[in-house]
């Protein structure tokens, strides 16, 4: 029993901060870097990609012991293009509304590699509940990156946050929009690619930063806690 | 060596018959119930492109499809065409630009018979999110600047993005999608005018499919 716990733990803890697809994994760059000018465009890709996350990484998990070890990429990419084919024309037909808000993020969610990252380090070692886990844990991890970018360049290219929040969670989100400051022409260096590329590595930085200022207070505490032991003797 | 060759190659033929059967059947499944949301959106979208005051007739109902390069490459477009008392006044028209920078942008015109643009909507892309998906009018009103524009002889070369010479904006970052967008507005006018006779003799061939889907 405590075994489960302590994997979910694991899995949290890696999903989120330790090993997480966005800032240490550097998965899926490519629409991470595309599609976050705004918050809601973030917060969109993200949930898409934890849904399909938890999705492909069950598949891969259940199929695991079928698949021979030289074939598994291939196979892999597979089943993720079925999956993600599938899931995106089941949208389409029986929730319309939401698929005209998530659906143009479906097509940038083929070509993330966090997918096949997590199927080939996870999911295929794995049985069906924790690769499910991780794909959820993983997925939240790499969200929390995506809002966060979204509210930096939006903050600082158009001066609002949560713009257009109306589009992804229904008319009453409409009231959520902030507007910090009005600006006559946005500031192009946040909106365009470049941007992105700056405030993530800002993002990296200040975790690493974190990282190292929390494993020297461990370090000094550990010292303290021996010296503590030979005055004691 | 040869053995497991063949047994693994046995194994990926497997799994690539399973995956794209499963996608085929998920297609078929949906197909109908696609084509009728996408049609739903089409009928409801129809008033925004054309103001009320240009036709007095049923629109929805007097429709005809139409297969045409310049509209969509391989599939058949219907075209809405406005009548009043007087006789025809323009047409509203489905039509795809198929150089998107994504794929195809299935859009809805509404023009009047001397080339004037009544509104342009797009129902449905691919464009890349916060650079190319501006052409949303849920994401941004440009869509709405083609409004009372004129198509004709004399302004062809209006009808480009400004980098390109024209009279339409184009994105910060994203000029592949509205270049798409304009020319598809101006082919599609254009085919319009050239071929309005025969559009508005045609007899009406939408209205027996919907009923029968």
């Amino acid at each position: 029993m405590s075994d489960v716990k302590n994997e979910l733990e694991t899995l949290t803890w890696q999903g989120l901060w330790k090993n997480n697809p966005a800032l240490v994994q550097l998965l899926g760059l490519c629409p991470l870097l595309a599609v976050t000018a705004t918050v809601v465009n973030g917060l969109g890709l993200g949930l898409a990609t934890t849904l399909v996350l938890i999705g492909s990484n069950v598949t891969i998990s259940l199929v695991r012991n079928l698949v021979p070890n030289e074939i598994r990429i291939p196979i892999f990419v597979m089943v993720i293009a079925a999956f993600v084919t599938i899931i995106e024309l089941i949208m389409n037909a029986y929730t319309y509304e939401l698929y005209l808000a998530l659906g143009i993020f479906i097509p940038l969610i083929v070509t993330n590699c966090a997918i096949i990252g997590r199927a080939e380090a996870y999911a295929s070692k794995n049985p069906v509940g924790y690769a499910a886990y991780d794909g959820l844990s993983m997925g939240i991890g790499f969200t929390f990156v995506l809002v966060l970018l979204g509210a930096m360049r939006e903050l600082l290219g158009y001066g609002t946050l949560f713009s257009g929040a109306e589009l992804l969670l229904g008319d009453w989100a409409s009231i959520l929009k902030i507007t910090v400051f009005t600006t006559e022409s946005p500031f192009l260096l946040a909106i365009l690619p470049p941007g992105a590329f700056l405030a993530m590595g800002l993002i990296i930085a200040a975790k690493n930063a974190l990282d190292k200022r929390l494993e020297a207070r461990k370090s000094q505490e550990q010292k303290v806690v021996q010296r503590a032991r030979v005055t004691a003797e | 060596m040869l053995k497991s060759v063949s047994r693994n190659g046995l194994i990926l033929g497997t799994f690539a018959l399973v995956t794209t059967a499963l996608i085929g059947l998920t297609y078929l499944g949906t197909r109908d119930q696609i084509a009728k949301q996408q049609f739903e959106l089409l009928q409801n979208t129809l008033l925004d492109v054309m103001p009320a005051s240009h036709y007095s007739n049923d629109v929805i109902q007097d429709c005809v499809l139409i297969s045409e390069k310049q509209l969509h490459p391989d599939e058949p477009q219907r075209i809405y065409r406005a009548r009043d008392e007087q006789g025809a006044t323009g047409f509203i028209i489905e039509t795809t630009a198929p150089n998107g920078y994504s794929g195809n942008i299935h859009m809805l015109v509404g023009m009047l018979l001397d080339g004037t643009v009544t509104g342009v909507r797009v129902l449905d892309h691919k464009e890349t999110p916060g650079l190319g998906d501006k052409i949303d009018l849920r994401i941004s009103d440009w869509i709405l600047s083609f409004t009372g524009k004129i198509v004709s002889e004399a302004t062809l070369n209006l009808w480009e993005v400004k980098k390109d010479g024209g009279q339409f904006d184009q994105f910060t970052g994203a000029t592949i999608t509205p270049r798409a967008v304009v020319n598809q507005v101006e082919q599609t006018v254009m085919f319009a005018i050239n071929n309005a006779e025969t559009i508005l003799n045609a007899t009406d061939s939408c209205s027996s499919i919907e009923s029968a889907s």
